[in-house]
């Protein structure tokens, strides 16, 4: 069990076996994402009871976005804890590469809300309890990458970036209910799309199958990224030099 | 045991520590007495509030009424950001003369002396933040009633707020330029306590009830203050050792 994961802690050893799980993960999120993609915005049909007509559709990517938002903040988290207790590098590598991809999902989220909000809300911008607390994550990632590039030594900056990812992942649901509770203050009584009504099923199969084609592109390009990170960081190391001789 | 093996015994003991509690004492006195002999410093928070509330009045209308409506929100962001300049140099002249590595080196842990430095900064900034709030809350025609409950949740919230913002002091204590980089990473964790103490003033102003705002602040500052003591000594330990 314990060399089981002190492997998964060697970057030499990651390395190889991302690059056979790598192109699966990659192959099914493909497959996913274009399954979805066609499915919601040509087969499913167009919402009517609440008036939406095929502006709804940008569900398909903005729930997945929102969702992977999140679980990256999480993951990243996870990562620095596991660097900070157990000094895995990996462990940092990956959470260095999750950073930037969750800042750009966050604002996915909230560039695709913002686009939604045009048609429904008929404003681009709603200071809504969802779209505030994606706001605050998306300055949550933003710390974490400006704390960690401000360093001049990498290793204070990889632990400093840990702590923050830490104390933000605590701060994270704290973060939403007092949002929530912010906004049930002062929600005016105009704005009732605050509760979905459930959704059918057409319509959530493809959403289901797009969240989970965005979970394997998550694993997939941190899989990718993080090997070139590995490279970048081991460009010292006997295998890395190895690796770039038998390729040249 | 004889007298000689007694003398022999102590010599090669390692010097008995302090207690925490004496530390703790220790290193609050010697913080208040550093800031006091600052007295400009430690002005610095309150004329920044002071003039920050002076803008809004300017840059937004005169209008007594427009004032009200938005008082509690003004004092409370502009008490907010006030703390929050003053973070920067919680650790700054410690980290700079040395001071901090041996707090590092002390035999008690670090998590309670860095607790004691952040409760001598809130002794002098968040506490007479709390006070003047008050003050200013009459030139933005805070309605009456409600002055005792913004100086209150002002009271408990700035104690978190230095608790908080410490983490973010101590991570980038290392860094040359990091007032930027400090504001940036420690206001998206602010906004809980801004949100509940906001709401503690405004409560009080349309006369509802402001036990369960004033509760939630004590929970954040019960939260942050099991956890934070924490997160600063490790902040610290990276930003000593790298």
């Amino acid at each position: 069990m314990w060399t089981f994961i002190h492997k998964w802690g060697s970057p030499k050893w990651f390395y190889a076996i991302s690059a056979k799980v790598q192109p699966w993960c990659w192959a099914v999120s493909l497959i996913l994402i274009a399954t979805g993609t066609v499915w919601g915005l040509a087969f499913t049909p167009t919402e009517v009871n609440q008036g939406q007509g095929d502006s709804f559709r940008i569900i398909y990517v903005h729930v997945p976005a929102a969702f992977l938002a999140q679980s990256v903040f999480v993951s990243m988290a996870a990562a620095s804890l596991v660097f900070m207790v157990w000094k895995v590098k990996v462990a940092d590598m990956a959470a260095t590469v999750m950073a930037p991809f969750g800042a750009v999902m966050t604002f996915v989220a909230l560039f695709s809300g913002a686009v939604w909000g045009v048609p429904t809300w008929g404003t681009w911008w709603m200071w809504d309890a969802r779209l505030t607390s994606m706001l605050i994550l998306l300055f949550l990632f933003l710390g974490v990458i400006a704390l960690r590039s401000a360093f001049t030594r990498r290793e204070g900056g990889s632990k400093a970036a840990s702590v923050l990812a830490m104390v933000g992942v605590i701060n994270i649901p704290i973060i939403k209910y007092s949002v929530d509770w912010w906004f049930t203050l002062h929600q005016s009584a105009t704005f009732t799309l605050t509760s979905r009504p459930l959704m059918p099923m057409e319509m959530w199969l493809p959403l289901l199958i797009m969240v989970l084609g965005f979970y394997c592109f998550f694993i997939a390009l941190t899989l990718m990224r993080t090997r070139s990170e590995i490279l970048r960081r081991e460009i010292d190391k006997r295998w890395v030099r190895d690796l770039i001789k038998e390729a040249q | 045991m004889t007298q000689g093996q007694k003398a022999t015994s102590t010599i090669l003991e390692t010097p008995v520590p302090g207690g925490l509690w004496v530390a703790f004492t220790a290193t609050l006195k010697r913080d208040v007495t550093l800031m006091f002999r600052r007295r400009g410093e430690l002005l610095n928070p309150l004329v920044f509030f002071a003039l920050v509330i002076t803008l809004f009045p300017i840059g937004i209308s005169p209008d007594r009424a427009v004032l009200a409506l938005i008082a509690p929100g003004l004092l409370w962001v502009a008490a907010l950001l006030a703390a929050l300049l003053s973070l920067d140099s919680l650790f700054r002249t410690d980290y700079d003369d040395g001071s901090l590595e041996q707090m590092l080196l002390a035999p008690q842990p670090l998590a309670a002396l860095s607790l004691a430095k952040v409760l001598a900064h809130w002794l002098l900034t968040g506490l007479p933040l709390a006070l003047v709030a008050p003050l200013l809350g009459v030139t933005l025609a805070l309605p009456l009633g409600s002055y005792a409950v913004l100086a209150l949740s002002l009271l408990l919230g700035s104690a978190s707020l230095s608790l908080i913002g410490a983490i973010g002091a101590a991570l980038t204590v290392g860094i040359a330029r990091g007032g930027v980089l400090l504001s940036l990473i420690i206001l998206p964790l602010y906004i809980p306590v801004l949100i509940f103490g906001v709401g503690a003033v405004q409560a009080a102003v349309i006369g509802e009830g402001v036990a369960a705002h004033l509760a939630m602040l004590g929970a954040l500052l019960a939260a942050s203050l099991l956890l934070a003591p924490w997160a600063i000594a490790a902040s610290l330990r990276i930003s000593i050792n790298g």
